[in-house]
């Protein structure tokens, strides 16, 4: 036997041209394939461009200003333009949908994966995957007739015991339509996603390293503690992100259960908030040519903002799944 | 097999808590309900949300109680944990149950067979819900669906195949572009396609710009779900292909697409549930119409998501049961479809 080092023959080099036939296909196939970066380039393209004249002559004003006015000529006013305040309120719902939703979709995924009986594990699954596919219209729906009565009463009730946190306290005793209720509904409506990316990360936590917990004596909340948390603690925060990216765009079902005020109030309870996508909805009907290209320039806004938390979200569950 | 000379054994599970030990739990949960109906009972403590809010203190307070004398501070923490997660489970569940039942109870007494059949174009908006119907709003949202899958089900299944066939050099970049552009508001879809067909073409209100814009929505759907599957191909059969000295072109046209067909056909169901209930770019794009309209790519047409926040927001109890009405056939469409797409990935998992 000889003593040397085996080496590894030299990697083949393929020398055949493809056919033609592969050569169109793959044509075909990277058209097809490159079509979604295309279309994301010309959302941007087309509402930047629509938007333009509002981004010149409103400036940072834009972000930050709250008053959306259009012109009067007879007055000789020009339109205002601001999104400071929808924008403002788009985050306060967003924080509060996860605030409410992240908890239980990740005791939600924590018991689909360590305590339910098979026999309850499997049609939950499928009632989760339900959830996700109702859509945000019937959400509207719902959220108003059925539980704005029910929230609009714990809203009393937290303003009765906690109303001297600034946060619950009321200039108006006006309950309906507020932040919190469309937080209540916006947490609903991400809980399904949440959860189903949560058990799926929790599903590639390394088997040998539970048993390893247990062995050790540890009651199932330690393993999770030790174990699960750690390992999936990127999926929980990319998962909460990709939540808030939904709750930050979404539209119908907001309009229906949220009053939108051109104010910043850091009062949660109070029946005035916003929303950059409903006042969209909102402003869309009656808009003139100026005030249509500033809900175009507005909505840009909120495709860049959701593209960001996405990106964001998506580059920490990539990075988790492949850790695990 | 042997014919049984051994004597039959029960298969023992050695780890299945014994009566004994489940015992405790058992008078925890026993403590814990006679406690909260007591409480109820004398406290002024009403309604729902004081039977609940008792309910869950009482089995917090039992099982911590229970372990903590019982075994330490750590079985402790261990019982409130898994309370915790029994009552995430059940919040989850909650709305759920209580949206498929309000859709039921509010929406089957409008549910006749003149909804089917009639649409609006003669009754007003006042009418009793016995007068009129939703056939506009169903031909609205069958061809809204059907163009956006036509457009959308090939461009979908190409980025698939460009991800996993082709593994162009763009590969990961489109894969995780398509994963950020399925978190586009569905609004921003609409706006871009009110800028690019009203506005830069000129065009008015049509279902061919809502199918455009619903497009943009159900492609990531579709491609993704189509990597996936793609992916559990086994790559015996691409190779076995090549080996046999096809091109890829017939390898993927002859081998690897039928192998995933019902997986893709699942796909592109999904999308479409995904996209049959959007609304908001709707009300951007298709204007919104009272009487059938049978040509999609000129006038005003409805759809059943569109027709359903109009009579919301129309605001009379009339429209409200039409709403929800509405609410419920969108619902049963949603479902059929759904379990279209559970019946043909089952099918594929059975193979």
């Amino acid at each position: 036997m000889s003593t040397a080092a085996p080496t590894s023959p030299p990697k083949r080099v393929i020398t055949t041209k493809p056919r033609f036939s592969d050569k169109v296909f793959r044509a075909i196939v990277t058209a097809g394939g490159l079509s979604s970066l295309v279309v994301l380039a010309l959302i941007a393209f087309f509402l930047v461009y629509n938007g333009l004249d509002v981004f010149r002559s409103e400036g940072l004003k834009f972000l930050t200003g709250f008053d959306w006015i259009d012109a009067s000529p007879e007055e000789g006013l020009p339109a205002q333009y601001g999104i400071g305040a929808m924008l403002y309120g788009t985050l306060v719902i967003g924080f509060l949908a996860v605030l409410f939703g992240v908890p239980i979709a990740v005791g939600a995924a924590l018991f689909l994966s360590y305590y339910a009986p098979e026999w309850i594990k499997k049609p939950m699954v499928v009632v989760v995957d339900v959830m996700a596919a109702i859509p945000s219209v019937v959400f509207g729906l719902w959220g108003f007739f059925i539980l704005m009565p029910h929230a609009e009463y714990w809203a009393k009730l937290i303003h009765k015991y906690l109303g001297f946190i600034p946060f619950f306290d009321m200039p108006a005793p006006a309950f309906t339509r507020s932040p919190f209720i469309a937080g209540l509904v916006l947490a609903i409506m991400i809980i399904p996603i949440v959860t189903s990316i949560s058990r799926e990360i929790f599903a590639q936590t390394p088997l040998d390293r539970i048993q390893a917990a247990y062995a050790l004596g540890a009651t199932k909340w330690s393993m999770i503690k030790a174990v699960v948390f750690p390992y999936g603690a990127g999926g929980i925060v990319g998962g909460a992100m990709l939540g808030l990216g939904r709750a930050l765009g979404e539209t119908v079902a907001v309009y229906t259960v949220l009053n939108l005020v051109y104010d910043i109030r850091i009062e949660v309870l109070l029946s005035a908030g916003g929303s950059v996508a409903s006042m969209i909805v909102n402003k869309f009907g009656e808009a003139d040519a100026p005030e249509l290209r500033a809900l175009m320039a507005a909505g840009f806004v909120l495709f860049l903002v959701t593209l960001l938390v996405n990106f964001i979200a998506n580059i920490i569950i990539n990075r988790t799944a492949r850790k695990g | 097999m042997s014919t049984s000379l051994a004597p039959q054994v029960l298969p023992e599970k050695p780890w299945r808590p014994t009566f004994k030990r489940v015992l405790p739990d058992l008078f925890g949960a026993l403590l814990t309900a006679v406690s909260t109906v007591l409480i109820v009972a004398v406290t002024p403590l009403k309604g729902k949300l004081g039977f609940s809010l008792t309910l869950i203190v009482m089995a917090l307070v039992f099982s911590v109680l229970i372990s903590g004398i019982r075994k330490d501070k750590k079985a402790a923490f261990n019982s409130v944990s898994t309370v915790f997660v029994y009552i995430a489970a059940t919040f989850v569940l909650i709305p759920l149950f209580s949206i498929l039942y309000e859709i039921y109870s509010r929406g089957v007494g409008a549910l006749t067979w003149g909804i089917f059949t009639k649409d609006m174009s003669l009754s007003s908006a006042d009418a009793p819900v016995s007068e009129g119907g939703l056939l506009h709003a169903i031909i609205g949202t069958l061809y809204l669906v059907a163009i956006a899958t036509i457009i959308s089900a090939p461009v979908g299944l190409l980025t698939a195949l460009y991800i996993v066939e082709v593994k162009g050099r763009a590969a990961g970049l489109v894969r995780f572009f398509v994963q950020a552009m399925s978190g586009v508001p569905s609004i921003v879809a609409g706006l871009f396609i009110y800028a690019v067909w009203m506005i830069g073409l000129g065009n008015s209100y049509n279902a061919g710009a809502g199918a455009a814009a619903l497009a943009i929505l159900m492609i990531p759907t579709v491609a993704r779900t189509s990597e996936e599957v793609l992916r559990l191909i086994p790559p015996d059969l691409r190779e076995a292909g090549l080996a046999l000295g096809a091109t890829q072109w017939r390898t993927v046209a002859m081998i690897i697409l039928p192998a995933a067909r019902s997986g893709l056909i699942t796909a592109i169901i999904l999308g479409i549930a995904r996209v049959a209930g959007e609304t908001a770019p709707l009300l951007l794009t298709i204007g919104g119409a009272d009487a059938i309209n049978l040509n999609p790519f000129s006038g005003n047409s409805s759809a059943l998501p569109y027709y359903v926040w109009k009579n919301l927001s129309l605001g009379n109890p009339e429209s409200i049961e039409r709403a929800w009405a509405g609410v419920m056939v969108l619902m049963l469409l949603v479902f059929i479809f759904f379990t279209l797409a559970r019946y043909f990935s089952g099918k594929r998992a059975g193979r």
